[in-house]
């Protein structure tokens, strides 16, 4: 200890405490506050850097994930169309072929109907001419066999009783 | 220098030789247990050693 | 066959390495035997830790046993009835008596004495010679350092600052530098004072550090320069650390110096005295502690360059020389530790100085 104090230097303490304090203060004005300012706001600006792409990685990730989702919906609205589109098709093929049998069904009713009035049609003509073939039968049978009236009375209702089964 | 002067301070590097040494030996068994605390661990380890130097120093040179 | 011709560079240059010390050791054993070998080293060491009044590189004894110094002279500046300044040629390495206005000046292992004509050295009882000049404002070697050493500091941080202005990252040695920078801010001053309040003493702390090891490293050079282990410069540093510490302290720890928190009464009366105690034992152990290890690295290393010089045989200096080599590169440690120990303590003085008031104790 009492070497230390022996060994003390008034000079040397007074010119290092001057030079050290002159020296901060130079180095802070000088140095320090640039190289500390240039650091930091290089720090800042890689994070914000970072920040940023951060951020568009993020944006890239939610426009991929909408890109996707749009794409889905396109996709199912597709297919709904598709669907609906073969549903339409379907029930149009339904509806055609529904109305051409209905139409056939009513074309064969009609034609039945006209054949049957047809038929009948023939049939009471039929009726007709056999009767006036009946009757000019008749009238020569009755000319030639009506010399007697007996006989002519009995002919006409043999006849009558066969006409009847028509 | 006188002989008890000299013990002195040969006692007293023993002692903060021995208490630097301590301090290191569990820091490493820190950081051989936890690695990633390795740089908190290594400045207390050099605070406590500081301090025990500051005292062992200060020892010696009182003597 | 590599190793061989490393084994054989290896033995070369300790060979050469020796003959130079033999040459030297030869001269010295022939002037004044063996036995005077260990004095004149310890005379050399001893006188090696000491500031000197002129740039001294090296000095040696030529052909006619005179000492020649190789070096320049400074300016000695003293105040004893008023200001006297004169060129340190005029001491003429403790040799010669300088008379200024009447007053006789020599120096003496360091210091500058008033004597008279003859340059008699009255000693004490305790043999330290009577009549030291203390208002001593001389431009002494260490002096000198200090200031070619700021003025480096000062003339790279300039120009590292500037080279911001052309881009984001420093050209040249600033490139080296920032990683220490961010390394003070972010490993030293960020953790132990906070993130709010450490930009106020980040000038100090990068000051101090860059100052401390820069310093240190040249007290390795051989040129002799040895600032960190005079006790007037750890102290001059530590006392800043002290005063910053004292004056930018907030209630919270004065409050713990005077009033401790948390305990009974009577032991807040006790606890005082050792608190306030304690605030200079911090900056005291800090100057302690830097002068101490650099005057330790500096004595052993040199008394075991000397051991060169006592050995005799090949063995024994060859041994001392790679030792030597050794404790070369742990200084070179040392060197940048101590500033490193010192700017993080001061540091957790001035974090401790500014920390906030915490409920949890």
């Amino acid at each position: 200890m009492e070497k230390l104090i022996n060994e003390f230097s008034f000079g040397l303490f007074f010119w290092q405490l001057l030079m050290f304090v002159l020296l901060v203060i130079l180095l802070r004005k000088f140095a320090w506050k640039p190289i500390l300012n240039a650091i930091e706001s290089r720090e800042e600006g890689i994070k914000g850097a970072l920040d940023a792409a951060e951020k568009a990685k993020l944006e890239m990730a939610n426009l991929q994930a909408s890109n996707e989702k749009l794409l889905q919906e396109a996709r199912l609205e597709r297919e709904a169309m598709m669907k609906e589109a073969r549903e339409i098709k379907a029930k149009m093929i339904a509806e055609a072929k529904d109305e051409a049998k209905s139409e056939a069904d009513k074309m064969i009713t009609n034609a039945q109907a006209a054949i049957q009035s047809e038929k009948k049609a023939a049939v009471a003509e039929l009726k007709n001419t056999v009767a006036e073939l009946s009757v000019e039968i008749a009238e020569k049978v009755v000319k030639g066999e009506l010399s007697d009236k007996t006989k002519q009375l009995q002919l006409v209702d043999s006849m009558l009783n066969d006409a009847k089964l028509n | 220098m006188t002989i008890p002067t000299i013990v002195g301070a040969g006692l007293i590097v023993i002692g903060a030789g021995l208490g630097i040494g301590k301090i290191g030996g569990s820091a490493m068994d820190a950081i051989a247990r936890q690695p990633e605390a390795s740089g908190k661990i290594q400045t207390a380890m050099l605070i406590a050693a500081a301090l025990i130097e500051g005292i062992g120093f200060a020892a010696l040179f009182a003597g | 066959m590599r190793k061989n011709i490393l084994g054989r560079l290896l033995t070369l240059f300790v060979l050469l390495f020796s003959f130079q010390m033999g040459a030297v050791e030869v001269q010295y054993s022939e002037e004044k035997g063996a036995t005077d070998v260990k004095s004149e080293i310890k005379e050399y060491i001893s006188h090696h830790l000491l500031d000197s009044y002129d740039f001294g590189l090296y000095s040696y004894t030529n052909d006619e046993g005179n000492h020649e110094y190789v070096g320049f002279p400074l300016p000695v500046i003293i105040w004893d009835d008023g200001l006297k300044v004169f060129s340190s040629s005029r001491l003429k390495h403790d040799e010669g008596v300088a008379e200024v206005g009447g007053n006789f000046y020599r120096s003496y292992h360091g210091k500058i004495y008033k004597t008279d004509a003859a340059g008699t050295l009255k000693m004490d009882a305790d043999n330290h010679p009577e009549g030291r000049v203390h208002l001593d404002f001389s431009i002494t070697k260490n002096v000198f350092t200090i200031f070619v050493v700021s003025l480096l500091i000062l003339l790279v941080f300039n120009r590292m600052a500037r080279s911001y202005k052309k881009g984001a990252i420093p050209t040249g040695i600033g490139r080296g530098l920032e990683p220490i920078v961010q390394y003070i801010r972010d490993d030293i001053a960020i953790p132990n004072i906070g993130v709010k309040k450490y930009k106020k003493y980040m000038p100090y702390l990068l000051t101090v550090f860059f100052f401390i090891w820069i310093i240190n490293l040249l007290g390795l050079t051989p040129m002799g320069i040895n600032v960190t282990n005079n006790i007037a410069v750890t102290l001059a540093l530590a006392l800043i650390t002290f005063l910053i510490t004292t004056f930018t302290a907030n209630k919270n720890y004065w409050a713990h110096i005077f009033w401790m928190p948390g305990v009974p009464p009577l032991m807040r009366i006790v606890l005082a005295p050792i608190e306030l105690l304690g605030t200079l034992i911090k900056p005291f152990s800090l100057m302690i502690r830097l002068y101490a290890n650099i005057t330790a690295g500096h004595i052993v290393l040199m008394s075991i360059i000397g051991l060169m010089f006592i050995f005799k045989n090949w063995l024994g200096s060859s041994l001392s020389f790679f030792l030597a080599f050794a404790l070369s590169l742990l200084e070179l440690l040392v060197a940048a530790l101590q500033a490193y120990i010192f700017t993080m303590l001061s540091a957790l003085y001035f974090g401790s100085a500014v920390e906030e008031h915490h409920e949890d104790h």
